[in-house]
């Protein structure tokens, strides 16, 4: 959240719609202990405590979230992991905790990793998901470990929200006056399945450890990678070439594996004194093939320092996006547009991508603020500037003052100085009058230009144009200024 | 203004035997003409060679802002088809104009160079691709050796280069008349516009000088800058062939 996030200790609450009220749907620890719980409606909660911050609820982003965080544990710890929305992860650790020094030094481990990135985390092993789930939300201490076996004694004393029941079957279970799983476990199954459905059964199972439950764990999509490891350490220029070349096809067989072009290429290269240097390069539009990767790589050899020698390459494509094929546009039909993008891409890694553009037409009337600049090869822009005046090819950066000799209150100048030269105006055209976009900017909202297209006695052109509108102090500093030059 | 001999058969003889023992294809005799009559028969095989590097100035002050040179050059590239490079160092171009020229924005990619070394190197990538519809580079120093590589370049892939000359000072203007590789050189120069009944300014007019062409004459004419499609004209006064002795004292007296 950046500079917007509320100070860490502020009560905070996450609003949501639930049918037509705003409610709140969780609250911080903060908020906790003013009182405040998830369920009542915003109005209530602000009228309680005017200080507490509201923020919108995003669930899309906690799922996000929470599967990156599970990504992390898959690196960290162990392979089979999940994520358990809303709230939580769920890992298989079975064999991978003896690398962590045991289960308690594994849990408290994660939870403190998690606390130094500003989480409060709560974490619990048992011998099913169904157990582990309940105790990490409804255990006392941070870290819970239940040894095998013992998981009856210990979910006896939970409460039956930790069952993952819905809430009608726990609000229903409340009134009948089960408050415990203990109780739940020892009541006949019979008449509660035929009250309740085989929900209440199915989840004890689980919690137990009666029935399995499978963890489908997510999987990263790791970048297509490819590398070589060398017997003696290279060096020269041309020995990197020729490795680049035969990493890349094996980098754009993978590629196409997957149906996807580079966008941005790494090659890593591992020094034998363990420094690496990289060479990156960047792609106008997905690209799959290796003479081009290969050429646009080979032109930033020079820029690394190979030391003492190089003892392994990896070329790692840190970005691909889909490419699709597409139809070759019939000679018959319309005549070839040749592919450039190529061109782009060797233009863009030499003088880099800011350098490379296209103007684009922006409305605006100001002459500055008419163009902004585009990608290359971004799609074609139909609309156009207006073409009744004749505009001058050459716009200066900004417009320079000139003292000038005019008219009031809207005539051509009849001389005008620029850079120490006097000019004698000949011939003019104009006024073109352009407003300040006051829409913008307030300050703009009186501001007025009048441009003139002006001829000196020698024939050059100039585009000049007064601060104002001549008449009104308002409207500008009245001073001349000269703005472009025509051809 | 001279009229253009009438062609001998002897030379045309030789002049095909020479391009044969250069090595020179069909392709490379493709031209794009400028549509007036007058400059066409002026160059050889009566248009703007093809494939080919050209050289383009401003004359006097527009040197330095190439005002004139520039329209002239988006008017020939105009009226080529295919996406256009514009490689420069300093961003001036102002892209309404270019677009009262006949070239439309979409169709032009700037790349801003930080150096005249950049901007060549650009300049040869850009012609060897091919796939362009033309190269303008503005550039100040271009030496024989570099000129000879973007000739060679562009002779290859027959893509169409201009190299429009600017400098910062006009005391450097000068270097112009180092020689180079380019197969035409040209130098634009503004002329007080087209006379109108009523007050204002007229259509644009340039007096237009071919300083050198490869296997051609050199020649000077005076033309109404580009029209919306990119194309010249000849000046009306020159058109009817009349009132000689006023032009000359205009340009005099200029």
């Amino acid at each position: 959240m950046g500079r917007d996030a509320p100070a860490p200790d502020a009560p905070l609450a996450l609003v949501g719609r639930e049918k037509q009220r705003r409610v709140v749907l969780s609250v911080d620890l903060a908020a906790r202990k003013l009182g405040l719980r998830p369920g009542i409606p915003v109005a209530k909660a602000l009228a309680l405590y005017p200080d507490l911050a509201l923020m919108d609820a995003d669930p899309e982003g906690d799922r996000l979230g929470l599967e990156r965080l599970a990504l992390w544990f898959q690196h960290r710890i162990a392979p089979i992991v999940a994520a358990d929305p809303p709230d939580g992860v769920v890992l298989d650790t079975t064999g991978s905790d003896h690398l962590h020094g045991g289960e308690p030094a594994m849990l408290s481990s994660m939870v403190h990793r998690l606390a130094e990135a500003g989480f409060r985390a709560k974490a619990a092993v048992a011998d099913s998901w169904g157990a582990a789930h309940a105790l990490a939300r409804y255990g006392r201490g941070s870290v819970s470990v239940v040894r095998p076996g013992e998981t009856q004694a210990i979910l006896a004393d939970l409460p039956i929200k930790a069952l993952r029941l819905s809430p009608s079957i726990v609000a229903e279970l409340a009134t009948l006056g089960v408050a415990h799983i203990g109780t739940l476990a020892t009541m006949p199954r019979a008449p509660l399945a035929l009250r309740f459905g085989g929900q209440i059964a199915h989840r004890l199972d689980q919690a137990f450890g009666y029935t399995d439950e499978v963890i489908t764990p997510i999987r990263s999509v790791s970048p297509v990678e490819v590398s070589r490891n060398f017997a003696e350490p290279i060096a020269a220029a041309e020995t990197i070439a020729r490795y680049i070349e035969k990493l890349a096809s094996p980098l754009c067989q993978g590629l196409e594996e997957r149906g996807q072009g580079v966008r941005h290429l790494d090659l890593i290269l591992h020094r034998v004194d363990s420094h690496k240097a990289t060479i990156r390069v960047a792609t106008a539009v997905p690209v799959r093939n290796a003479k081009r990767l290969t050429r646009l790589l080979c032109e930033k050899i020079e820029t690394i320092d190979p030391g003492f020698g190089i003892e392994r390459m990896v070329l790692l494509a840190s970005r691909a996006e889909p490419m699709e094929r597409r139809q070759i546009v019939s000679s018959l039909i319309a005549e070839e547009e040749h592919d450039i993008s190529d061109l782009i891409d060797t233009l863009t890694n030499r003088v880099g991508a800011q350098a490379l553009y296209r103007f684009a037409p922006v409305e605006s009337d100001l002459p500055e603020r008419s163009f902004c600049r585009v990608p290359p090869l971004s799609p074609d822009e139909t609309r156009g500037w207006p073409e009744h005046w004749p505009r001058p090819p050459r716009l200066l950066g900004r417009p320079e003052p000139v003292q000038a000799m005019a008219e009031l209150p809207d005539q051509p100048p009849l001389f005008f100085i620029w850079r120490g030269i006097r000019h004698r105006v000949k011939c003019a055209d104009g006024p073109e009058r352009v407003f300040g976009e006051w829409w913008k900017n307030d300050a703009e909202l009186t501001i007025s230009r009048d441009y003139f297209r002006v001829e000196n006695t020698h024939g050059e052109r100039f585009w000049l144009y007064r601060a104002g509108d001549g008449e009104h102090g308002e409207t500008g500093s009245q001073g001349w200024f000269l703005h472009g030059i025509f051809g | 203004m001279t009229m253009r001999p009438e062609p001998k058969p002897a030379i045309e003889t030789l002049r095909t035997a020479i391009s044969r023992l250069e090595g020179q294809s069909d392709r490379q005799h493709a031209v794009l003409p400028f549509g007036v009559r007058e400059i066409d028969s002026r160059l050889p095989n009566g248009g703007l060679a093809l494939g080919a590097l050209h050289e383009v100035t401003g004359g006097g002050n527009d040197a330095l802002h190439c005002a004139a040179a520039g329209q002239f050059c988006a008017g020939i590239v105009a009226r080529t088809r295919g996406k256009v490079l514009w490689i420069l160092t300093r961003q001036t171009v102002f892209a309404p104009a270019l677009k009262q020229a006949g070239l439309a924005a979409q169709r032009i990619i700037y790349v801003e160079a930080a150096s005249d070394t950049d901007v060549l190197a650009c300049f040869e990538e850009g012609l060897r691709h091919g796939g362009l519809g033309a190269v303008v580079a503005e550039v100040s120093r271009l030496p024989m050796t570099a000129s000879r590589r973007l000739q060679l370049a562009a002779e290859t892939s027959g893509s169409l280069g201009l190299a429009i000359r600017r400098w910062r000072r006009s005391t450097d203007t000068a270097d112009f008349w180092q020689p180079t590789a380019s197969v035409t050189r040209w130098r634009v120069s503004v002329l007080p516009s087209t006379p109108l009944p009523v007050p204002g300014v007229g259509r644009s007019r340039w007096f237009l000088e071919l300083l050198r062409a490869r296997s051609g004459e050199c020649a000077v004419f005076e033309v109404e800058a580009c029209d919306d499609k990119g194309r010249l004209a000849l000046s009306s006064t020159l058109a009817n062939r009349s009132n000689q002795e006023t032009i000359g004292k205009r340009r005099t007296s200029a």
